[in-house]
């Protein structure tokens, strides 16, 4: 059967749009709705008091503290390696199996499920080494799994500074170490700072890994081997187990206003850094 | 060798070691999690293991069959709903819309991925299971909630990865096509697409890593069943699903077969993740 080329082409577009709509639909409705149901619950003093009888009533203040200091772990720790990574991939060597071998590791690393880096940060951190459920234990958990997008956005930033900058350094006399630190990295900072703030998203989101490593326990946390709950693993709490959907409500709704504003800090950033290089 | 130089050197070597730590980590938890998973694997039978239909921890019965099942058909009904769909926003993205409708879609698509997985899995407990529930009867939780939930999850990386790869192929296949009279559907159907095979299926086998390995939102929607579901209406228990609802009270030998649990997991991600590298190299090497 042979159509007319122009009429199929109608059918064709108008089918492909279609579902690119309705996909644009669900991510509109799924923010709408969290939002709509949300939002009621949110005021000043659910974000600042504590959940109290198991979160049944009190707000979320804790959960916040928790989701805030095991992210701020798991940067710190994943930035120097990630960063050091992708410095060492693009500026103190060539391709070759030595790089094969990182890039593969690398991407190997970032296909991994967190419930996988969940297992195996409750057998090294939380039993092995002692470390219990902890926050030192979730923020190392975390840390290995946003290493690689770490490493991917900033190797692409750091690709992407020009190679005149390089020369120009190395023609003052500048050494390698010079070069990187003082005019290679400042260039593709905003890259780097891009790739944080995304793992920072992943970080909030992240249930899995979290709640077999840093636990679940409601008190502030007092040092890193206190056990803390994010946000993420609260709301899973509390909707599973049914003891406040309004507070679930409000929880969902702080967790996407947060991915939400990551995600718009990563677009404007990243719109900046691609002006300045093209 | 003057002290710039040797600082120099030592630099060099510290970001070496630095260098190693993603590979490192990797070897870690791959040791790990065989050394902790593997020895009840083979005191039980590796056969018992992968084909035994009774998970019963308490009675030293640990027989994975029905969540590998259960794995094997959210998975495949993920793909069902995502591989189309974000084949559909991929072309749109890159051959049926203006710049500025791209610049709203792309964010947005970017966004999904953001999203955490538990809203996902909640937004099918209040939503999905409910109107399945209604619409076709059964617990509502099951095969279909899961793969309807999981492939909207899978549509970012499916997206994203063959965006890059359609943009990646040279200008002179487009143009080529057209100045023969083709029309741009025809373009997009015989010349783009082929074009950009090795990394569309890169895209699928990397949405499909993601579907398997998808725990919290399974958990919430799939009704967790040790049982061969016989329907798409019927509840199902994932591999993800079996480790992560078992390991808040699990001891000993129990663990030890979540931790196999984990293992055969490892084992089809790694699968995965080699195949989509491999896929994905060889279009670079083809393209010089």
């Amino acid at each position: 059967m042979s159509l007319d080329p122009r009429l199929s082409q109608r059918i064709a577009k108008t089918l492909l749009w279609a579902m690119t709509v309705l996909t644009v639909a669900v991510l509109v409705f799924i923010i709408f709705f969290i939002l709509r149901k949300g939002l009621p619950a949110l005021s000043l003093e659910f974000l600042t008091k504590n959940p109290v009888d198991m979160g049944k009533g009190g707000g979320i203040f804790s959960t916040v503290i928790g989701t805030i200091v095991l992210t701020a772990l798991a940067i710190l720790i994943a930035t120097p390696l990630g960063v050091g990574t992708a410095i060492y991939l693009t500026e103190y060597t060539w391709e070759n199996a030595v790089t094969r071998v990182i890039r593969f590791g690398a991407e190997c690393l970032a296909g991994i499920p967190s419930i996988i880096f969940g297992l195996f940060g409750f057998i090294l951190f939380v039993t092995k080494l002692g470390f219990g459920w902890s926050i030192l234990s979730g923020g190392l958990t975390l840390a290995f799994m946003i290493l690689p997008t770490i490493i991917r956005t900033s190797e692409e930033a750091i690709k992407s500074v020009p190679a005149a900058y390089r020369q120009v350094s190395f023609s003052l006399g500048g050494t390698k170490w010079q070069t990187v630190t003082r005019v290679v990295l400042p260039s593709a900072l905003p890259g780097i700072v891009t790739g944080i703030i995304l793992s920072v998203g992943r970080s909030i989101g992240e249930t899995a890994a979290v709640i077999f490593t840093a636990g679940s326990a409601l008190r502030l946390p007092t040092s890193l081997f206190s056990s803390t709950r994010t946000m993420a693993v609260h709301f899973y709490i509390l909707a599973r187990e049914g003891i406040s959907m309004s507070r679930a409500y409000g929880t969902a709704a702080v967790l996407i206003i947060a991915i939400m504003a990551v995600n718009i800090a990563t677009y404007c950033l990243m719109n900046k850094f691609i002006k300045k290089y093209s | 060798m003057n002290r710039l130089e040797r600082k120099d050197r030592l630099v060099r070597l510290t970001l070496l070691v630095v260098a190693f730590s993603a590979v490192s980590i990797l070897a870690v938890i791959t040791v790990f999690m065989f050394e902790q998973g593997t020895p009840v694997m083979f005191k039980y039978g590796l056969k018992n293991f992968l084909a035994g239909s009774d998970w019963y921890p308490s009675e030293k019965s640990f027989g994975l069959w029905p969540m590998i099942v259960g794995s094997i058909y959210v998975t495949f009904g993920a793909m069902v709903i995502g591989v189309p769909f974000g084949l559909a926003c991929a072309i749109v993205l890159t051959e049926f819309s203006s710049k500025h409708v791209r610049r709203v879609i792309k964010p947005m698509i970017e966004l999904l991925a953001g999203i955490p997985s538990v809203v996902y899995g909640f937004m099918g407990v209040v939503i999905l299971v409910p109107f399945i529930r209604q619409t076709f009867g059964g617990p509502g939780l099951s095969v279909l909630a899961a793969s309807i939930i999981l492939g909207i999850m899978i549509l970012p990386t499916i997206i994203s990865i063959s965006v890059d790869s359609i943009r990646a192929i040279s200008p002179a296949y487009r143009e080529g096509s057209i100045a023969l009279g083709a029309t741009k559907w025809q373009t997009v159907r015989m010349v783009v697409l082929p074009a950009a095979r090795s990394g569309i299926i890169a895209s699928i086998i990397l949405g499909m890593g993601r579907a398997i390995g998808e725990t919290m939102a399974v958990i919430m929607i799939a009704g967790n069943a040790v049982s061969v579901p016989r329907s798409i209406l019927s509840p199902v228990r994932t591999l993800t699903s079996n480790i992560a609802l078992e390991m808040g009270y699990a001891a000993g030998e129990h663990r030890q077969a979540l931790f196999a649990t984990g293992v055969i997991l490892f084992i089809i991600i790694m699968v995965l993740n080699t195949v989509a590298n491999v896929t994905s190299s060889r279009r670079n090497r083809v393209k010089g």
